[in-house]
């Protein structure tokens, strides 16, 4: 393909082509901080395609077809416009049904004192938002979006790409980071909504090759009335087989990973109606079992 | 086009030690658009390759492993559901390989599930399966009425637990086709694997691979197709019994082109091939170093091809008319 990137973020390397130049000279751009090189120096784990969705749609109203090494057959093609965020899900995708070194959830997870922070949760739960507040304040941000669990020493293997940020927390993370250059270009009605990428703070990018075992697991649920309830082991793992996008695909080394991850860390359910909130809720729970 | 690595590779794996991360990114890209990664990580064992290449493979092996295990756990389900009509019930392609250990299954993805069943059992053997949890996916009528009428298989079943397909067929070329193969003849020749289950012999195996890649279908994902008939020509003894065999079935003409081209892109001697031959090979070898179908034009010839060597023209032209109303068009 004319442009092309190899990027690694977390233990994955992937290989991204466009037919376009602007969805990698973004990437190359909110990515610097990320080990980068050309498919001719390195060996990528994932091959990604943006390309035109149809004969012509290169030129005219150019539109993107995510494809790849793993693709869906039905998804609908995005305005090139928001290239980025099709080379964000692209990557996702290749993580999602592709990766089988860790046990991938779907869910995002923050590191303090040599141990992880886990919060998983349906889109719209809260939890990348929160992942990436707190990684402003004293965490180091190990992912927003994918916890990779490790089949042999059940320790969580972060995964920082840039934090998706949607909608209203586009705004409550402008008002928390004073630096409009770790901002990615905002992308304006989006299939999903409003979107703008936030470049994880330094420490997120430099150490993230280091693992660290989980301490608490959190299902977080934005707007509702402040509450806290214990979640049982049984509850928590049916939760996060549904969570996982490989569990399935891993087979027994998946059960036995997760059997262990809940039987050894306590799970919370997590109602909160701020951010500031939910810190200090946070902050109670984490001196209670990871103090 | 990168196939043409992936091909080379198969064919010598020890050219493995030459190549660069260029060559790597590229020839695993056409390695998994041609569903051929796991098979390729099977002919590189032993061989010394880069960390990052070889954690790729070992993936894909993992995946293939995971299909081997599915599959056979599908053709035992299968077999336990007619067990009861007693009738033999002939595992195909990839599920065949498996149970068989047979070279062909080294590596080698395994979607759905096929099995063949004499003909005259067809509507009980429909019947026991929709009995132990399979369902219709075809809901259009005119989908459903064409298999019943014209195709050689069943309309595919999904079980409505393990979500696996499983195709039931009763001949190997759809009833339209030019070749009329002998699938009485096919079953009864069956060689028993024990636990219910059989497969086809070694001469019909190479005559079902062959129709199913160069008498039926466009030849997207042909590559591994002919990679499998590679491998079970392998197996195969006396060829002129094969001849022999080709012929009954009215397949001499696609047998020898196979070996043709087995020879020519996986074989040691060279070839010289005609003008149709080398049509065939640029189809097959049309997999980019991004995993692209490189030739769209010639992978629209071939999709035409499909259609015409599966039914005579104006009927070919009434079912074209007739999808494209339903708003199909051709990928």
């Amino acid at each position: 393909m004319r442009h092309h990137l190899l990027l690694a973020i977390g233990p994955a390397r992937f290989r991204i082509g466009s037919a376009w130049r602007g969805p990698i000279d973004a990437l190359r751009r909110l990515y610097a901080a990320y080990p980068q090189s050309s498919q001719d120096d390195a060996v990528a784990d994932f091959t990604v395609r943006l390309e035109p969705a149809g004969i012509g749609r290169r030129w005219w109203r150019p539109s993107v077809r995510i494809a790849g090494d793993y693709h869906l057959p039905d998804a609908v093609p995005m305005a090139l416009r928001h290239g980025l965020l099709a080379a964000e899900m692209g990557m996702n995708l290749q993580m999602a049904l592709g990766w089988r070194r860790h046990l991938l959830i779907h869910a995002s997870s923050v590191e303090k004192g040599g141990k992880v922070l886990v919060m998983a949760g349906e889109s719209g739960s809260g939890k990348s938002t929160l992942a990436a507040l707190l990684g402003e304040r004293g965490w180091r941000l190990m992912g927003d979006e994918f916890a990779l669990l490790d089949f042999a020493t059940g320790a969580i293997h972060p995964f920082p790409r840039l934090v998706s940020l949607k909608n209203q927390a586009i705004d409550v993370m402008r008002r928390e980071v004073d630096d409009a250059a770790r901002f990615g270009p905002l992308m304006a009605a989006t299939p999903k909504g409003d979107i703008a990428h936030l470049i994880p703070a330094a420490e997120a990018v430099s150490r993230m090759s280091e693992a660290a075992p989980p301490a608490l697991l959190l299902f977080p649920r934005y707007g509702h009335a402040p509450d806290i309830r214990a979640v049982g082991e049984g509850e928590a793992f049916m939760h996060l087989t549904q969570a996982s996008t490989n569990y399935v695909a891993c087979g027994e080394a998946a059960f036995t990973a997760l059997h262990r991850f809940v039987t050894t860390v306590p799970s919370i359910a997590l109602d909160f109606s701020s951010g500031n909130e939910a810190d200090r809720m946070i902050g109670r729970l984490w001196r209670e079992h990871a103090g | 086009m990168s196939a043409a690595l992936l091909a080379s590779l198969l064919r010598a794996p020890q050219g493995a030690g030459r190549l660069g991360a260029r060559d790597w990114n590229a020839v695993m890209a056409a390695a998994r658009a041609e569903r051929l990664l796991a098979t390729l990580a099977f002919r590189l064992e032993g061989v010394a390759l880069p960390d990052p290449v070889r954690a790729v493979l070992d993936d894909a092996c993992f995946d293939a492993e995971r299909e081997k295990r599915q599959a056979l756990w599908e053709a035992d389900r299968a077999a336990a559901a007619l067990a009861p009509l007693g009738i033999p019930v002939v595992l195909l392609k990839g599920a065949a390989y498996a149970a068989a250990g047979l070279k062909a299954g080294e590596g080698r993805m395994i979607g759905d599930l096929d099995i063949l069943v004499p003909r005259s059992r067809l509507e009980e053997a429909e019947r026991a399966l929709l009995a132990a949890g399979w369902e219709w996916v075809k809901p259009d009528p005119y989908d459903d009425a064409y298999y019943r009428q014209w195709m050689h298989e069943l309309p595919p079943l999904i079980h409505r637990e393990r979500d696996r397909m499983i195709d039931v067929h009763h001949t190997i070329l759809p009833l339209t086709a030019r070749p009329v193969p002998d699938a009485g003849a096919m079953i009864a020749d069956r060689v028993d694997l024990g636990g219910r289950l059989s497969i086809l012999s070694e001469e019909d195996r190479v005559c079902h691979a062959v129709a199913h890649l160069l008498a039926d279908g466009d030849m997207a994902g042909g590559l591994r197709n002919l990679w499998d008939i590679r491998c079970l020509l392998s197996d195969i003894e006396d060829i002129s019994r094969l001849e022999h065999r080709a012929a009954l079935h009215g397949l001499a003409q696609p047998v020898a082109r196979a070996r043709r081209l087995c020879e020519h892109l996986f074989g040691r001697a060279s070839v010289d091939l005609g003008m149709v031959d080398q049509m065939f090979v640029a189809r097959l070898l049309s997999a980019d170093g991004w995993g692209r179908n490189g030739r769209r034009l010639l992978g629209q010839g071939f999709y035409v091809r499909s259609h015409l060597l599966r039914m005579p023209p104006l009927m070919l032209a009434r079912h074209l008319w007739t999808k494209w109303r339903k708003g199909h068009r051709p990928a």
